[in-house]
């Protein structure tokens, strides 16, 4: 008995997280899934109701809107976000004076949550009191910035506070992929006359590859998920017009008490990281094994 | 000769590039800082503008400075204004806040001290698929597990409370303290292990002797890690708390949202700061250390 616990108390100790994992990762999604084919309202019910929820899902106008700007988001978040970091990346990679401080600054507000940076943006962006009446104040009487109460252009407010907490991120993942190259391939290429602005643009970040792909997923991660942001900067507002799936998601479940409907989308943003994560573990796993 | 006007021509475009140089260095250090203020100037505008009272903030601007050091919408946010019932502050929410990471924290770095010590030191059959199976959980959309999480902290009487939100962190914490330490376990040669077991050690004398010693840099950076996430949460907290039991991040938002009367900027400022400076302060701290996290784990949003 004790020499069976002996041999197999590593196992022993690795069961609680297994376990854990396996009960509320594992199990949980799948129970999403299945109520995800019910016709389950406040409560859950367990008969099978088909792919109904689904079809309910893509006729939905709000659920729509929220993909349309998930995309939108997307897609604005990723490239703002990795031109800033690179171009801030080769900057600092210049031996620059106070660089430390520097990286500091650009990286600090990855150390807030979203709803810290949410509320602060908010504030500046609220055109009352916040940067227009700033510019209005300064001479420029015709200056208007309201995006915040515009329905058309408030998904944009998100974006900038999104960029503004990640894009240094981005940064510090570029700046640690310049450091690993090594020197004499920048330094040969001089030699051989190439200009700083070649020994970058054909050199190195070539060689960023996998640095782009890791940013590419972590963004694409990021912005699938975001919902802490949204709910501190507009609620969704004005109207439905910022509304996105995570919003979506909690909206349907905890308000209107649509629990199939809302494990139904759920399982739409699980799919769409799915479809994100799966290369890239695949290709990590890979080149590990290749090492 | 032509040696002679070969040099001064070299010396010429020396010079000249000389110059190029020092444009491009200063237009370097001016893109630099223009970038730097764009980082700094909604910090700077939350710090100025909770230092400021109603009246001030509605004369000034954004960027103007303080008449002086008006600490009263500090106080406000953090302690009221002391008439009872609707008054929110934040004060007690930190404590929800701080009772909640501290027990979340420690419980998640411990079991992932474990696994990656298992994962890598006492490799079985198939510990790869287990690593894996493990790691998958770093990557979930928490949506997919929300409505199942709801009934099962209600089933075991802990929804809207403090110990329901630590049992939720610990978990869905475990993906990524078992990568950090498993990443940071496996450059330790087994050759140490295997002659501790020679030597008659087990399982936990290896760990506590051998591996935990040497653990420093990755516990803080997992203990940063786990912090940071934790206090800056905000999915779990809205959904599983409410009312008393509320993480800060749910009550500066409920703040900042509820306000009836009229909108006090400098309180909702000041109530972010706070809610901002403990994960702030870590950083400034121990910069080293969270970028490591970051690099290595920000696969969580």
């Amino acid at each position: 008995m004790f020499k069976w616990l002996e041999k197999n108390l590593p196992k022993i100790v690795m069961a609680p997280a297994v376990g854990l994992i396996g009960w509320f990762v594992y199990g949980f999604v799948l129970w999403t899934l299945y109520i995800s084919f019910t016709n389950s309202k406040i409560l859950p019910k367990y008969e099978l109701w088909g792919f109904g929820q689904y079809e309910k899902l893509w006729a939905s106008r709000k659920w729509l809107i929220a993909v349309d700007n998930l995309l939108i988001f997307t897609a604005l978040f990723l490239i703002f976000c990795v031109v800033i970091g690179i171009i801030l990346a080769i900057f600092l990679d210049q031996k620059i004076r106070a660089e430390g401080l520097l990286r500091t600054i650009y990286l600090y507000p990855m150390a807030l949550s979203f709803i810290v940076t949410g509320t602060a943006w908010k504030w500046i962006l609220n055109p009352t009191l916040g940067i227009q009446k700033m510019f209005k104040d300064w001479g420029f009487e015709n200056f208007t910035f309201d995006w915040l109460v515009d329905r058309e252009m408030a998904i944009y407010t998100i974006v900038i506070a999104g960029v503004w907490q990640s894009a240094g991120f981005v940064m510090a993942l570029f700046l640690a992929g310049l450091r690993s190259v090594e020197d004499e391939i920048v330094k040969a290429a001089k030699i051989d006359g190439a200009s700083l602005f070649t020994v970058y643009w054909k050199i190195l970040l070539p060689m960023m590859r996998p640095v782009f792909f890791t940013s590419f997923v972590i963004l694409v991660h990021i912005s699938i998920k975001s919902y802490d942001l949204i709910v501190a900067l507009t609620q969704g507002g004005p109207g439905i017009s910022t509304t996105m799936p995570a919003l979506y998601m909690t909206q349907t479940a905890f308000h209107k008490s649509q629990v199939g409907l809302s494990a139904a989308s759920a399982m739409m943003m699980f799919m769409a990281v799915a479809a994100v994560i799966i290369p890239y573990l695949y290709s990590e796993l890979r080149r590990e094994n290749a090492r | 000769m032509q040696d002679s006007l070969k040099s001064s021509s070299y010396q010429q475009l020396e010079q000249k590039s000389k110059y190029t140089n020092m444009f491009l260095r200063w237009f370097l250090y001016f893109m630099l800082i223009l970038f730097a203020s764009y980082f700094i100037f909604p910090l700077y505008v939350m710090v100025v503008t909770s230092l400021k009272t109603m009246e001030e903030i509605r004369q000034g601007t954004l960027l103007s400075w303080p008449s002086g050091l008006n600490l009263e919408s500090w106080a406000v946010a953090w302690g009221g204004r002391g008439y009872g019932a609707g008054d929110t502050f934040l004060r007690p929410y930190f404590w929800n806040s701080i009772k909640m990471v501290v027990p979340a924290v420690f419980f998640s770095t411990f079991i992932g001290a474990m696994t990656g010590y298992v994962l890598t030191k006492w490799r079985f059959k198939g510990d790869q698929w287990v690593f894996l199976f493990l790691l998958f959980g770093c990557f979930i959309p928490f949506q997919a597990i929300l409505l199942p999480m709801a009934r099962t902290l209600g089933v075991l009487g802990i929804s809207n409370s403090v110990i329901g939100l630590v049992l939720v962190h610990t978990v869905y914490g475990i993906p990524f303290t078992t990568l950090f330490f498993r990443n940071y376990y496996i450059s330790v040669p087994t050759e140490l292990v295997k002659a501790a077991r020679i030597d008659g050690a087990g399982f936990f004398k290896i760990f506590f002797k051998i591996l935990l010693p040497i653990s420093a840099p990755i516990i803080v950076v997992t203990v940063i890690w786990q912090f940071t996430q934790i206090w800056n949460d905000f999915l779990f907290g809205s959904t599983f708390s409410f009312g008393e039991a509320a993480p800060i991040q749910v009550a500066l938002n409920n703040m900042v949202l509820s306000s009836t009367s009229v909108k006090e900027y400098n309180v909702d400022m000041a109530s972010a700061i706070i809610a901002g400076i403990p994960t702030l302060i870590v950083y400034v701290l121990a910069g080293k250390y969270f970028i490591r996290g970051l690099t290595s784990g920000a696969v969580k949003g």
